[in-house]
């Protein structure tokens, strides 16, 4: 039972990037196109697992006063493993994503976890709630990223949907456009949530 | 010449915080007051310079002559993690009230993507060790004015009525994104 609770949390009460606000660089530079959020999202998820089991299994050994630096180099460690399959396997993607990739070090939601839960709880939980924390963070920039896509360029995962006489919003595609849906729809969502607590009542 | 284009390019066409998205969560994070958001900035400042310097030398004196690059981000995260730490204690011991005033804000740097961001550019762009230093005081100054800009707007939601779903991040977001809508203004001026 533990264990669907600790993987459903990452969808609603501890949604990264909504409803924790960390992780937003990569949420705002990646999301000019939904594929774009899906490989972050997925390159992060990966990390973020990785992490929380090493870190997991190693909790009773880390000394607690450089724990932090401990986390740094595991991370590290999974990001350059992500980074040499990407040019692998995804090379295009690798190449969209820039240096967002190198810079999953410092995403703070692995930090976080890896601080928050994975260094108090076992194994088992531990990769689930990086794969739930991963896999809502995912979803919520491939969101973005369709939003953004949909309505900047008229496509969704690149292919042509609004039709050739729809006028592209360029704006949306552009740095402001990032800034601008994602507080439009972290407004959205207190708002749904605040009805919902007013009809519970 | 050259050096001025990199400049006006990097404060303000290319602002890493508007333009690039880096070092987005200390800037929404220590907003909210001028005096926060000025510690702030002069801790970024002289982190994002100090550790491009660096990490510049790391990558052109040890990792390419070890044929390590593909160790980059690994060994830059752990110059900048100890970096940050050794200014930390250096500062505590001689200079005391720069101390006092950076203190707090001198920890949260090591996770801002802005000064791992900046370090990986340079590399990223083959800029030579004058274009580098150039860069990296001119992006971190950009960082500065765009913080300390915003913490002016931020103030003043203090006193503003805003919808309650609207308040906090959310509001920040949008008003970030009309700053970010101004900025933009600046393209083609290079």
């Amino acid at each position: 039972m533990r264990i669907i609770r600790e993987f459903t949390k990452g969808f609603t009460t501890e949604l990264t990037p909504f409803r924790l606000v960390l992780g937003l660089c990569p949420t705002l530079a990646v999301t000019t196109q939904a594929d774009n959020g899906l490989g972050m999202g997925l390159a992060t998820t990966f990390v973020l697992v990785c992490s929380n089991v090493l870190v997991s299994l190693l909790r009773h050994i880390i000394p607690q006063k450089v724990r932090i630096a401990c986390f740094i180099v595991m991370i590290a460690t999974f990001v350059v493993a992500v980074e040499l399959l990407m040019q692998a396997f995804f090379y295009p993607l690798y190449q969209r994503l820039g240096i967002f990739v190198p810079l999953i070090v410092v995403n703070c939601i692995i930090l976080g976890r890896a601080e928050a839960f994975a260094s108090k709880n076992p194994v088992m939980y531990s990769a689930v709630d990086g794969l739930g924390i991963g896999l809502g963070f995912t979803l919520s920039l491939t969101v973005l990223g369709g939003i953004r896509e949909l309505l900047g360029t008229g496509a969704l995962f690149g292919h042509p949907l609004l039709g050739a006489s729809f006028e592209p919003f360029g704006f949306m595609i552009k740095a402001p456009g990032a800034f601008v849906t994602l507080g439009i729809l972290l407004f959205l969502m207190n708002l749904l949530t605040s009805l919902g607590r007013k009809r519970a009542h | 010449m050259e050096y001025l284009v990199l400049v006006i390019s990097a404060v303000l066409v290319q602002n890493i915080l508007l333009a690039q998205y880096l070092g987005n969560c200390p800037f929404l994070g220590v907003s909210k007051q001028m005096e926060t958001a000025l510690g702030m900035s002069g801790a970024v400042i002289f982190v994002i310079t100090l550790a491009s310097v660096i990490t510049w030398m790391i990558y052109w004196w040890v990792l390419i002559p070890l044929h390590l690059e593909y160790l980059q981000t690994i060994a830059f995260i752990l110059v900048i993690a100890s970096l940050v730490q050794f200014i930390e204690i250096f500062m505590k011991k001689t200079m005391e009230p720069l101390y006092r005033a950076l203190g707090i804000f001198l920890p949260l740097i090591t996770t801002n993507c802005a000064v791992l961001g900046v370090a990986l550019l340079c590399i990223k762009n083959d800029y030579s060790f004058g274009e580098m230093l150039v860069f990296s005081i001119s992006s971190s100054v950009g960082y500065a004015l765009a913080l300390i800009l915003f913490a002016g707007l931020r103030e003043r939601f203090a006193i503003s009525r805003i919808p309650e779903p609207l308040q906090g991040t959310a509001i920040g977001l949008v008003t970030a994104g009309l700053m970010s809508l101004a900025f933009l203004g600046f393209t083609g001026m290079t």
